[in-house]
Parts: structure tokens; C-alpha cells; sequence
């Protein structure tokens, strides 16, 4: 039944209302928007807040510090009073681990922060440059990639130990005094990351960065007069801030790994400062009679690290547009 | 007329379940090609045209779906083969030949290695006869010193002769029809010419037929005999190359003529784009696909869909302007 | 190629000799020697002993001696764990019980690892792929000594189906192993299931099912050797990262091999044996790393022989 005044034409307003433009989104709305669909990192998520809340408020819950030492509690089993149970010189398990959660997340971010920034500035600059630069840049990169980065830190804190003692000792500075706290097995492994494993990132950034100089709002950013740390700065790094976020979040938990790893062989962090890993090595002694001191450790150490992994992984695929599904 | 035609699709449907909802990637077209023959597709990025190819040669993968129609090949149903009558098929009957020359081949692998196994895969003959038939091949399509090339690997072959080889892997088992999918687009104009010129002797020598799918009317107006149109998953015209160059009956074709830069062009004569974007095939608007960018869109044009018109012998359109009261017969 | 192997071989000996330098500069220009540790030894002992050892000579000269001997297979002797022991027939006899249990590992994590990422990837989507893809992340995100204690407790203590301390059997040889092994394995799953589906979806392989090649064809022939490229490129870290892996797992399995000398040597500051067991330990990777390099070559034909280092 076709009307006759159907073949008049289509004003251009009929056209137009017939179909309806998609709204357009920004990228970090879209990519937000993947994030929270995805229902293991979103879960992630919420572990990690979780542990984030257990390390840094739970101790001011409770009644001990993670020195204290009860006479006449050692070595209790998980219990009302004692949660986790107490070790062998009477100490509260529940804070320790708290304590041990917090120094392994702290050791992880900054790690990561050192990371960040050295291979980020070493990437743009290397890629930026180009050329001869760029060459013995990278050169220096594969050198450091060949090195059996395990070895070089256990080298690092055998060697640095005993003159880090010696200066703490007898210095009576600021400097002297936080440090020691934190202690010469940390330093190493902090040194060992600005030495070593910056370059994964700095790999990452310089790919980028190659890409990215060629568009054309580079060319035009020089055209009107702007130098390279401006450009570097203000027209590259946003638009990697994507990588860079990534990058980063997954470096947390391979530097957790690293520092529980070398604390359970004893050259990572040094008492009375705790971390989960070196609580698991205390523990193993009695990994028998008292296997609860060295599981739950473990376990809340791995629950932090694939947490953090899945979530990594979630975020990666939320910010890459080009999902691999 | 009634020969027996090599390949006849009827109201092939074809739509991909994604995420996001249902695509109709093509939406019921229908065509036959006869032995010997030709064929242009025609149409821009997304109007179906590649989709409806891989549905030919059974390469459609999920979540593309055939949801509708027939194919038939020699008058068998190829829609009802199974996997191993259809892996029989490919590249023995049907062969098939894409667009990126430069990815389009196993990296780890010497150009013999894979063009013997394209012989080898469906007729069992001695490896040194398949060895002779692929340097063959390899000197019909133009190639020189083949044994020296059958030993290389892709990434030592420029692109115009590695999409040489491409062909030479396409027709090593005299298939009955070769699908061609852009097999010009990636390459420098001249050696675009060149692998045309040698389509066109290898098309007339052996009496294969050809589907042609490109962008490019240029390249149609050379190599084809007959051309189908397509936007947003339908035929929007269908013809011999004369009729669609020289009876353009559909909106969408006439536009595209006119888009393209002539060489007889009078002083600077501006190309005359077809505005609008092209359309969203997740949710398709009612009625013509081409209907909001048409300069004689008319109020029907966006209620119903076109009926398809016979304009000559052998040549139809879909387009309401040739269904007016009064007008024409509406099939 | 063989130019290649040469110019690499020499780089190789490079690195090793800038390793051997660099360390054994940090260990000598770094304040506390190795006595320092243990009663503090009058002045004339600790001169004597210094003098036995070498220490009294100005650094570069005790490195061009260290060098010079270590050519010569002379890694020195231990000042402490073993007095007076050579350091390389200390090396030589623990060696062996590690390199064992490495090589167990190695081949455990790429047996499984592999076709564990190929089922993945085959099976897309699907309950497999999910599962495999949770256990693989679950494995690279629990550390060694967690893997290896909480087995321990497990099948040693708790169901005590597994020996607990040292090599008596072959059954000894399961858990150390398996922890060892855990990690790389799910790594490789993961990057053998990436790698696989980026070469499933690559355009030879509509190619080759446009020719009509058998499926299993296009899945062994076509896909696995692609996917297999950067499966290698990870072997070299593997090796790294089994070896050190050892500290941890004969530490926790009481061992006697060379990783578990090593921590222990390195809390004593027992030198000679930290210097020699890093070389060793160091050239071990370096020429793994180098083997590694060569087999590229053979297996991606795009790789350019006459120029040296990886395209990236």
C-alpha cells in the first residue's frame, strides 16, 4: 500500500532524525567503564583494598606492636586472644603479619616508583633522540638485560652489609638513622632495582615514544618552536600514560615477589623489621609443630601478589583497546 | 539461456553475533556467475562485500554465522558440505587469494614448502612431480628463476612477487573459480597493473572464473565482465560492466562514478564526494541503506526497503525512483 | 653463521670478565674483609692472614691475579666454610646434585608449560581456558618457598607420602622439582597461549585453510612454530630463573647442592666461594643465553645471520 505522496523527497530534518548518532565516549570513560565489567578485577580490587586496610589500620586495633615481647605467651596457637597465635619470643602474630603486609607493599611501590621514573626518562630520552643516542642507549639496556639480576643483588647485600652496619653505627645523623631502620638487605635490593630492572619499562616507553613522535602534533609542537624536554613532557608522556600505568601496577607485585623471595634466603629485610617473607623463613624451623606461623604468611603473601597480577591483567585489557578476548 | 552456471547464490544471509548485538553483515543477495566469467564486487569497507566471499569458500568464521540462503557450486548445495568435504573443496575447486601480500604467507617456511603443499594436500602425487608442477606455477605467473625462488623465504620477495606467488598457490589445482579479495589494493599502482595484465591472460587462458572484490572501479572497468554493487550488505546494482558504467541506473553507483577522478577531466573540475557516513550496521535504519546520504531521497526511501528492479537484460537496481507510480515494473 | 658464533662467543667473555671484575672490585674496595666477622684477630694475625691470602696487594693487582689463575681453572681457596678447600673442587662436587634437579625442572616446566598454552589457546573461551588461565596466573603469583613449603607440609608431614629431607629416592626428587618447576611452567603456559592465539589469528593461516590444509596440519605445522619463537626467547631467563630458584628449594629441602653453599656462603662472607660461584653460576646463563640466540636463528629463517644482535 504505497501512498502516492510517499515519493515526494525527504527533507533533510527527516534524514537526519532517521538514525540517531552514537553518543561519543572519552577513552578513560570506556576504559573505566571495561574495567568495572570485568568481575575479576573489579574483585581484585576490593582484596587489595582489603589488604591495603589490614597492613596500615589494623595495628592501631590492636594492643601490641610488633616487638613486643610477652613473657609466658610464646609460641600459642591461633586463638581468641591471639588471632594468628604468638611465635616463640611471645610476639603477636596478627601485628607481625599486619607489619610484615605493610613493609612487603611499601617495598613493592617504591620499588615500582623507581622503576617509573628511571625507565620512563631513560625510554623518552632514548627514543626521542634517536639515532647515535639511541644506539648506545639501548646498547647499555641489552648489557643490563644479560646480567643474572638474582646474583647481582645477593652480591649487592653481601657486600653492602657490613660497611652499612659500620656507617649506621657510627653515624648519628637523620639519614643514618632511617636508614638503618630499614636496613642494608632493603637497600640493596632498592639499588638493585635503580640498576637492573628499570629497563623493561625504559623498553616499554622507548616503543612508544617511537611511535608516538612521528604523529603530527609532535611536528607541529616543533614547528612552533617547542624543545624536547617540553614536547617529551607535554605531548608524548599523556599519551602513554596508558602503558605507564600499566607498566607500573605490574611491576608492583614482581618487586613484592622479589623482596619475599630474597628475604625468605635471609638477605632481605633484617629484624626487627618484618616482612612476609621473612616471616615465612622464621617460621620455617618449626614448619611442622607450628605450620600455621608459615602458611598464613604465605598465603596472605600470594592472595597480595595475585591480587595485584589479576588486577594488572584487568586493567591492562580495560585500557588497550584492542582487546584480545 | 539455460547453460548450466558455475555458481549461483540465492538470498545469502549472513550475520554476526557479537557483544554487542547482532550485525547483519549481508542482508539477502543473490547472484549467479557463469563459467568463464568475471564477476566485480563492488563497495566500500563494510558493505558485506569480503564477508559474502569467505561465506563462498566456507572461511567464515565465528561469530559470523550463514543464516540464511543457498550457495550452490555445479548445482550442490556447498552450504551443506561437511568439514571434510569442504576442505576437499578449498583450494582445489575454489581457491581464494587476499589482499596483504606481505603477511599472507608462513614466515618460518621456504615459497616451495607452502606451494608444494598446496598440491600435495589434495592430490597425492610424488613429491618431485608436485615440486615440477609448483615451478610451473611459479613460471606461468611470471617469476623468474623459480627454482632459485622456490627455495627462498617470503620475506626475501618483494611485494608484487610474493602476491605473484599468492596467485601461483591459488590456481596450482586448476580450480573452477578463484575468489580474488583486493588483490591490487596493497600494491604500487604499477605493479597493480602488472598483476591485473596477468589475471587477465591467466582468466583467458584457462576459461576460470573469477569473483573480483574491490573498491576500485578503475580496476572493475578492466578485468571484469559483470558487477555487483553492494552497500550496507545488500546488491544495490547489478550489471554487465557497460550497463553500470554506461546505464548507471542506482544512486549509490552514480555517486561513486562521480567521485572518482577522471583522466579526461576538463581543467579542474571538483570530485563531488557522496556525503554522510556510512551506516551503523548494528542497527540498521529502516528501509534503503543508502537512503540519508541519496540527493533524491524521498519520504519511502526511509520506510521501506527497495524492491529490485529489472533496468535491462541482466541488469537490476534496487531504488525506489524506478518503482514511481506510473513508472517501470516492480518486480 | 659461524662468524656469528665467534663474534658471540667473544661478547660473551666480555660480559663474563667485566662480571668478574665488577664484583670482585666491590668486594674488595668495600670496607670489612672477610675476617672481620669472626673474633677480631689481633693486628699480627690479621696480617698474616692477609699477606697468605693476597689481600695485602694493592686491588688491581689481586684482580690480575684472580683473573690470570681463574683462566687457568684456579678459583681460589675458601677462607672459611671450607678452610683452605680450592673453591672449583667444591663447585665440581655440588654442582652435579644441582644441576639435576634443574634440568628436571627445565624440562617439567616446557613439557607442561607448552602444551598446557596450546589446549588454552585451541579452547578459547571455553571452561578449559578459563581454568587454565586461573591456575597459570595463580602460578606466577605465588612465590617458590611457597609452593615448596606448603607441599612440604602437605605430603611430607601431613600425609607423609613424600620424603622430606635429602635425595634418598627418586620420590625425593618430586617436590623439589615440581616447586622449582611451578612458576616457569605456568609462565610459559600463559606465553605459549598468547602467542598462540597471535599467530591463529595471522593471515598465513586463513591462507593455509584457504588451501585446504588439514586442521591438525595448520595446528602443528603452521601455528607451533611460530608460537614457539617467543617461547624460546623466554628460555634464557628460565635457565636464570631455575638456578636461582634452587637457592630457595635446597634451602627448603636441605639439599646439598651448589645454591644452598652459596646463601650460606654469602651470610659468611666466605669470598673465594661467592666470587667463584657467581662466575660459574654467571657463565652457566651467559652461555645458555647464548645457545638460546644460535637455536633463534634456525627457527625464524627472518632473523639476519650476517648482523649481530636481535631485531626487536
Amino acid at each position: 500500500m504505497i501512498m502516492r505522496d510517499s515519493f515526494e523527497p525527504a527533507s533533510r530534518e527527516e534524514k537526519e532524525s532517521h538514525f540517531e548518532l552514537v553518543k561519543g565516549v572519552s577513552y578513560w570513560q570506556d576504559a573505566w567503564r571495561r574495567l568495572k565489567r570485568n568481575k575479576v578485577a573489579m574483585i581484585s580490587i576490593y582484596i587489595i583494598a582489603f589488604i591495603f586496610v589490614f597492613a596500615f589500620i589494623g595495628p592501631m586495633f590492636s594492643d601490641y606492636d610488633y616487638t613486643t615481647q610477652l613473657r609466658g605467651q610464646e609460641n600459642i596457637a591461633p586463638s581468641w586472644g591471639f588471632p594468628f597465635g604468638t611465635d616463640n619470643l611471645g610476639r603477636d602474630l596478627l601485628v607481625r603479619t599486619m607489619y610484615g603486609a605493610r613493609v612487603s607493599l611499601i617495598v613493592g611501590v617504591c620499588a615500582s616508583l623507581i622503576v617509573l621514573v628511571i625507565g620512563t626518562v631513560y625510554g623518552s630520552v632514548s627514543g626521542y633522540f634517536g639515532g647515535r643516542v639511541d644506539d648506545v642507549m639501548m646498547r647499555v639496556v641489552e648489557l643490563i638485560y644479560s646480567l643474572p639480576d638474582i646474583l647481582v643483588v645477593l652480591l649487592l647485600s653481601a657486600v653492602l652489609r657490613t660497611p652499612l652496619q659500620i656507617w649506621f653505627n657510627s653515624s648519628g645523623g637523620f639519614i643514618a638513622g632511617k636508614l638503618s631502620v630499614v636496613g642494608p638487605g632493603l637497600i640493596s635490593i632498592f639499588i638493585a632495582f635503580g640498576l637492573l630492572y628499570w629497563v623493561g619499562m625504559a623498553r616499554i616507553i622507548r616503543g612508544q615514544v617511537l611511535m608516538l613522535k612521528e604523529q603530527e602534533y609532535v611536528v607541529a609542537a616543533k614547528a612552533l618552536g617547542a624543545g624536547s624536554k617540553r614536547i617529551i613532557v607535554k605531548h608524548l608522556w599523556p599519551n602513554c600514560i596508558g602503558q605507564i600505568i600499566v607498566t607500573t601496577c605490574m611491576q608492583i607485585p614482581s618487586a613484592i615477589f622479589l623482596e619475599s623471595f630474597l628475604s625468605f634466603l635471609g638477605v632481605g629485610v633484617s629484624a626487627p623489621l618484618t616482612s612476609l617473607g621473612s616471616m615465612s623463613a622464621d617460621a620455617l624451623g618449626g614448619m611442622y609443630t607450628y605450620s600455621y606461623r608459615l602458611i598464613i604468611p604465605a598465603i596472605i603473601l600470594s592472595l597480595m601478589i595475585l591480587s595485584l597480577n589479576l588486577f594488572g591483567d584487568g586493567l591492562r585489557d580495560a585500557l588497550d583497546p584492542r582487546l584480545k578476548k | 539461456m539455460d547453460n548450466k552456471k558455475l555458481l549461483e547464490i540465492k538470498d545469502l544471509k549472513v550475520t554476526f553475533f557479537t557483544h554487542a548485538g547482532e550485525v547483519k553483515a549481508v542482508g539477502g543477495i543473490s547472484y549467479d556467475l557463469d563459467y568463464g566469467e568475471v564477476m566485480g564486487i563492488v563497495g566500500e569497507s563494510g558493505s558485506g562485500k569480503s564477508v559474502e566471499a569467505y561465506s563462498i569458500i566456507g572461511l567464515l568464521q565465528s561469530p559470523g554465522k550463514i543464516v540464511g540462503g543457498e550457495i550452490l557450486f555445479e548445482n550442490k548445495n556447498i552450504l551443506e558440505f561437511d568439514k571434510k568435504q569442504m576442505q576437499d573443496f578449498r583450494g582445489n575447486e575454489i581457491a581464494m587469494i587476499f589482499q596483504n601480500p606481505m603477511t599472507c604467507m608462513n614466515p618460518v617456511y621456504t615459497v616451495g614448502n607452502q606451494l608444494i603443499e598446496a598440491v600435495l594436500c589434495h592430490h597425492k602425487i610424488p613429491k618431485k612431480e608436485a615440486q615440477k608442477r609448483a615451478i610451473d606455477m611459479l613460471n606461468l605467473v611470471g617469476i623468474n628463476n623459480p627454482e632459485n625462488r622456490m627455495k627462498q623465504y617470503p620475506h626475501e620477495l618483494s611485494g608484487g612477487m610474493r602476491q605473484r606467488v599468492m596467485i601461483a598457490m591459488g590456481l596450482i589445482c586448476d580450480p573452477k573459480l578463484l575468489i580474488a579479495d583486493e588483490p591490487t589494493t596493497a600494491l604500487d599502482v604499477t605493479i597493480q597493473a602488472q598483476i591485473l595484465e596477468l589475471m587477465k591472460e591467466i582468466q583467458k587462458n584457462t576459461q576460470m572464473s573469477i569473483i573480483f572484490i574491490t573498491h576500485n572501479l578503475g580496476v572493475v572497468a578492466d578485468i571484469c565482465h559483470r558487477v555487483s554493487v553492494m552497500y550496507a550488505g545488500k546488491i544495490v546494482e547489478q550489471g554487465n560492466v557497460d550497463d553500470i558504467f554506461y546505464n548507471t541506473s542506482h544512486p549509490y553507483t552514480k555517486g561513486l562514478l562521480k567521485s572518482m577522478p577522471r583522466v579526461d577531466a576538463e581543467g579542474y573540475e571538483r570530485l563531488i564526494p557522496i556525503e554522510g557516513t556510512p551506516v551503523d550496521m548494528l542497527n540498521p535504519p529502516e528501509g534503503c541503506g543508502f537512503a540519508t546520504r541519496c540527493q533524491s531521497c524521498m519520504k519511502i526511501c526511509l520506510k521501506e526497503a527497495p524492491p529490485t528492479i529489472e533496468v535491462g537484460e541482466r541488469h537490476t537496481s534496487s531504488c525506489w525512483l524506478l518503482a514511481m507510480p506510473g513508472e517501470g515494473e516492480v518486480n | 653463521m659461524t662468524r656469528y658464533v665467534v663474534q658471540r662467543v667473544a661478547q660473551a667473555l666480555i660480559v663474563l670478565l667485566l662480571i668478574t671484575s665488577a664484583t670482585f672490585l666491590l668486594m674488595n674496595l668495600v670496607p670489612g674483609g672477610p675476617f672481620l666477622s669472626e673474633k677480631a684477630p689481633s693486628e699480627q694475625v690479621l696480617a698474616a692472614l692477609n699477606e697468605k691470602y693476597g689481600l695485602d696487594q694493592p686491588v688491581l693487582v689481586q684482580l690480575k691475579n684472580y683473573v690470570v689463575n681463574l683462566v687457568q681453572g684456579d678459583l681460589g681457596v675458601s677462607y672459611k666454610m671450607q678452610k683452605n678447600r680450592q673453591v672449583i673442587d667444591i663447585i665440581m662436587e655440588m654442582f652435579p646434585i644441582s644441576a639435576k634437579i634443574g634440568a628436571i625442572s627445565l624440562l617439567l616446566a616446557l613439557v607442561v608449560g607448552i602444551p598446557m598454552g596450546c589446549v588454552a589457546a585451541y579452547n578459547r573461551g571455553t571452561r578449559i581456558d578459563s581454568s587454565l588461565r586461573v591456575l597459570t596466573t595463580l602460578g606466577i603469583s605465588v612465590p617458590g618457598f611457597v609452593v615448596a613449603t606448603v607441599l612440604l607440609i602437605l605430603f611430607g608431614s601431613i600425609w607423609h607420602l613424600l620424603p622430606t629431607v635429602g635425595l634418598t629416592s627418586w620420590k625425593s626428587y618430586i617436590m623439589p622439582c615440581f616447586s622449582n618447576a611451578f612458576y616457569p611452567m605456568c609462565y610459559i603456559g600463559r606465553l605459549a597461549r598468547s602467542s598462540m592465539l597471535d599467530v591463529i589469528n595471522q593471515e598465513y593461516i586463513r591462507t593455509a585453510r584457504a588451501k585446504g590444509v588439514a586442521p591438525i596440519t595448520i595446528v602443528f605445522k603452521h601455528a607451533l612454530r611460530n608460537a614457539f619463537i617467543p617461547v624460546l626467547t623466554y628460555l634464557g631467563p628460565l635457565t636464570a630463573y631455575i638456578l636461582t630458584g634452587g637457592f630457595v628449594v635446597e634451602s627448603v629441602f636441605n639439599i646439598p647442592g651448589l645454591g644452598r653453599y652459596f646463601v650460606q656462603s654469602i651470610s659468611n662472607r666466605d669470598y673465594p666461594i661467592i666470587m667463584g660461584t657467581t662466575i660459574f653460576l654467571a657463565a652457566l646463563i651467559i652461555c645458555m643465553n647464548l645457545i638460546v640466540d644460535i637455536l633463534y636463528r634456525y627457527v625464524d629463517p627472518r632473523i639476519d645471520l650476517s648482523k649481530g644482535g636481535n631485531k626487536e
